[in-house]
C-alpha cells in the first residue's frame, strides 16, 4: 500500500514538471528565436508525462497500450510530413482526432461509472463530450472543406440557425435530465449524437474566407473539452494543458474576428457568402488597364520601395517560391521589398508567414498590418498576389459592402499597384473590388505562379 | 471529492490567466505553429486514455481507450514534428545578409 502510495506521489510530481515545462514551450513560443526552445520543452514534458503514466498502479496490461502507441505514431509521422501549403487542413484533423480521443473517453468513463456519477462529474462530463462531439465533427468538416473534398461555399438553407440551436437545446437540456437522473442512461448517446450532428451543421454555412476564425475558435473548444475530461478523471495536467489550449483558441478567435470586423455569433451564424454573391450581381463591366509582364518588370525596377501583399491565391497557385526569386531578383537591384501580411489573409491565422519563411524569405521582411499600412503613401508599387477582400477600400468607404469596417491594407495609397488575378471575376466571396478599377491600378491577368515567373525572367533579362 | 474539485477550479482558472497572459504576447508572425504546438500539448489528453486502457474494466472502454490513444499520440507526434518543421523554416535576414540591415 504504502508503495503504491510512493508511486502515486511521484507520478503528480512528474505531472508538475511536465506542466511547468508546458507553461515555459508556450512562453518561449513568443519569439522566433527562442521557438524551438519551446518544442523541446513541450516535447520534455509530453514524455515525462507519458513515461509517468506508465507507471501508474492501476495498470495491468500493457500490450494493447504499446500497439496503439506505435499505431498513433506511425500515423503521427505522415501528418507532420504533410506539405506547408495543406498545414491548414492538417491543422483541422489534429482539431478532429484531439476531440475524438476527449469524445472517446468521456463516454467509456461514463459507462465505468454510471449509475455513480455525481452531479458535478456529470456536468463536466456532459460537457466533455459536447464540446468534444462537436469539435470533432466540426473540424472534420472543415478539413473536408479546406481539402475541397467539400465545397466551400457556404451551404444555407431557411430556419438554419433555429435548428441549430434546437439540437443545442437537446444537448443541453438531455445533460441536464442526465445531471439530476444519473440512472437515465439512454441518455447519454442522445448527447453524444446530437452533438456529433451539431458539429456537422454549425461549420457547413461557414464559407472559406472564414476558415481562419472558424479554426481558432475549433481550437478553443478542442482545449476546453480536454479540460473537462481534466475535471473527470482529475488530472490536473490535463487541466493545465486543456486550460492553455482553450485561451490559446480563444485568443486566436479574437484577433481573427476583430481583422474581420466581426463578431463571433456573425461568423457562426451569418453564412458570409450568400450575401455577397446577390451583393455583386449588380457590378459589371468597368475599364480597367492592364499590363503585361515586361511592363510590371520595368515598373517594379524602376522602384524605390515595394510592398508585396500576399494572400490565399498565392497558397493555392504554390506561388511562394517564384516570389522568392522575385524578392532576390528585386533585392539584387537595389529595390526594398517588404511583404504586409493581414491577420486573416489565408485559411488559418498566420498562413502566409509560414508560406513564406518555407520559400526562405527572411521573416523580418514580413510587416504586420498595422505596421505597415502608414508606409504605403511612400510605397512605388504594391504588388498583389492572390488577395482580394483584404485590399478591397469598399470596408473603408462603401457602408452598404458586406466588408464594410473591416481593417483593410491601405495598398490603394500606393503610388502604382499591380494586382495579378486570374480574371475579373469576383473573388471566393463574391465581392466586388473597386481596387481594380482606379486610376492608380495595373491589372495583371494570369496565373500566379506563372506571371511572377514570367516578370522574375523579365527582371533577369534586363541584366 | 468536494474539495478535489475546488482545487481543480482553482487550478483551471490560474492555467487560463497563464494562458492569456503568455500567449497574447506571441507574434502573429508564430501563429500557425503556436496553434499546432497548443494541439500537440493538448493531446496529454493521451494519459487518460492510458490509464484507461491499462485499467482493463472492461472490453467496451478497452477499445474506445484504443482508438483514443492513436488518436492522441498521432496528434503529439505530428504535431511537435509538424512545429519543428516550420520553426526551422524561419530565419531572419540579419545574420546572413548584413547588408540588408540598412534602415
Amino acid at each position: 500500500m504504502t508503495e503504491f502510495a510512493g508511486s502515486q506521489y511521484l507520478i503528480e510530481i512528474v505531472y508538475l514538471i511536465a506542466s511547468a515545462l508546458f507553461i515555459l514551450s508556450l512562453k518561449w513560443m513568443s519569439s522566433p528565436a527562442t521557438a524551438r526552445h519551446g518544442i523541446l520543452a513541450g516535447e520534455i514534458g509530453m514524455v515525462l508525462a507519458i513515461g509517468g503514466t506508465l507507471l501508474h498502479h492501476g495498470i495491468v496490461d500493457y500490450k494493447w497500450i504499446i500497439i496503439a502507441l506505435v499505431l498513433g505514431t506511425g500515423i503521427g509521422i505522415p501528418l507532420g510530413m504533410v506539405q506547408m501549403t495543406a498545414v491548414p487542413q492538417r491543422t483541422a484533423l489534429s482539431h478532429a482526432f484531439g476531440a475524438l480521443c476527449v469524445t472517446l473517453v468521456g463516454t467509456a468513463e461514463f459507462y465505468l461509472r454510471s449509475p455513480n456519477v455525481p452531479k458535478f462529474m456529470m456536468s463536466v462530463l456532459s460537457m466533455e463530450v459536447i464540446l468534444g462531439g462537436l469539435t470533432f465533427t466540426g473540424s472534420l468538416m472543415a478539413a473536408g472543406k479546406l481539402q475541397e473534398i467539400l465545397p466551400q461555399r457556404p451551404i444555407t438553407y431557411k430556419g438554419q440557425n433555429l435548428v441549430n440551436l434546437l439540437l443545442f437545446c437537446v444537448a443541453v437540456g438531455s445533460s441536464v435530465y442526465l445531471v439530476l437522473h444519473p440512472e437515465a442512461k439512454v441518455f447519454f448517446p442522445i448527447i453524444v449524437g446530437v452533438s456529433l450532428i451539431f458539429g456537422v451543421l454549425l461549420v457547413i454555412p461557414i464559407g472559406g474566407a472564414d476558415m481562419p476564425t472558424v479554426i481558432s475558435l475549433l481550437n478553443s473548444y478542442a482545449g476546453l473539452s480536454a479540460a473537462a475530461m481534466g475535471f473527470v478523471i482529475n488530472s490536473k495536467l490535463l487541466i493545465i494543458a486543456g486550460a492553455l489550449d482553450g485561451s490559446s483558441g480563444l485568443i486566436l478567435s479574437i484577433i481573427m474576428s476583430k481583422a474581420m470586423n466581426r463578431s463571433f455569433a456573425n461568423v457562426l451564424f451569418g453564412a458570409f457568402g450568400q450575401v455577397h454573391a446577390s451583393a455583386a450581381a449588380g457590378q459589371e463591366a468597368k475599364p480597367v488597364r492592364s499590363a503585361t509582364a515586361e511592363e510590371a518588370a520595368a515598373i517594379l525596377s524602376a522602384a524605390n520601395k515595394v510592398v508585396i501583399v500576399p494572400g490565399y491565391g498565392m497558397a493555392v497557385a504554390q506561388a511562394q517560391h517564384k516570389v522568392r526569386e522575385l524578392y532576390d531578383a528585386l533585392t539584387k537591384k537595389g529595390v526594398e521589398v517588404r511583404f504586409a501580411i493581414h491577420p486573416v489573409a489565408g485559411r488559418m491565422p498566420g498562413h502566409m508567414n509560414v508560406l513564406l519563411a518555407e520559400a526562405d524569405i527572411p521573416y523580418d521582411r514580413l510587416i504586420e498590418m498595422d505596421e505597415i499600412n502608414g508606409d504605403f503613401p511612400q510605397t512605388d508599387v504594391a504588388l498583389i498576389i492572390g488577395a482580394n477582400d483584404v485590399t478591397n477600400p469598399a470596408a473603408r468607404t462603401d457602408q452598404s459592402s458586406p466588408i464594410f469596417g473591416m481593417p483593410i491594407l491601405d495598398v490603394d495609397k500606393a503610388h502604382t499597384v499591380m494586382v495579378i488575378k486570374r480574371s475579373m471575376s469576383p473573388g471566393f466571396a463574391g465581392i466586388d473590388n473597386p481596387l481594380y478599377y482606379l486610376e492608380n491600378t495595373l491589372m495583371l491577368f494570369g496565373d500566379a505562379k506563372q506571371f511572377v515567373g514570367a516578370i522574375v525572367r523579365e527582371l533577369g533579362g534586363g541584366h | 471529492m468536494g474539495s478535489n474539485l475546488i482545487d481543480a477550479l482553482f487550478v483551471f482558472m490560474l492555467a487560463a490567466f497563464i494562458g492569456f497572459e503568455v500567449i497574447r504576447h506571441v507574434s502573429p508572425l508564430l501563429h500557425t505553429p503556436l496553434m499546432s504546438l497548443t494541439n500537440a500539448l493538448d493531446a496529454i489528453a493521451v494519459v487518460g486514455a492510458i490509464v484507461l486502457v491499462g485499467e482493463k474494466k472492461s472490453t467496451f472502454a478497452t477499445v474506445l481507450g484504443v482508438i483514443a490513444i492513436v488518436a492522441a499520440t498521432s496528434n503529439v507526434v505530428g504535431g511537435f514534428f509538424i512545429t519543428d518543421r516550420m520553426l526551422r523554416m524561419f530565419k531572419t535576414s540579419r545574420p546572413t545578409k548584413p547588408q540588408l540591415t540598412k534602415p
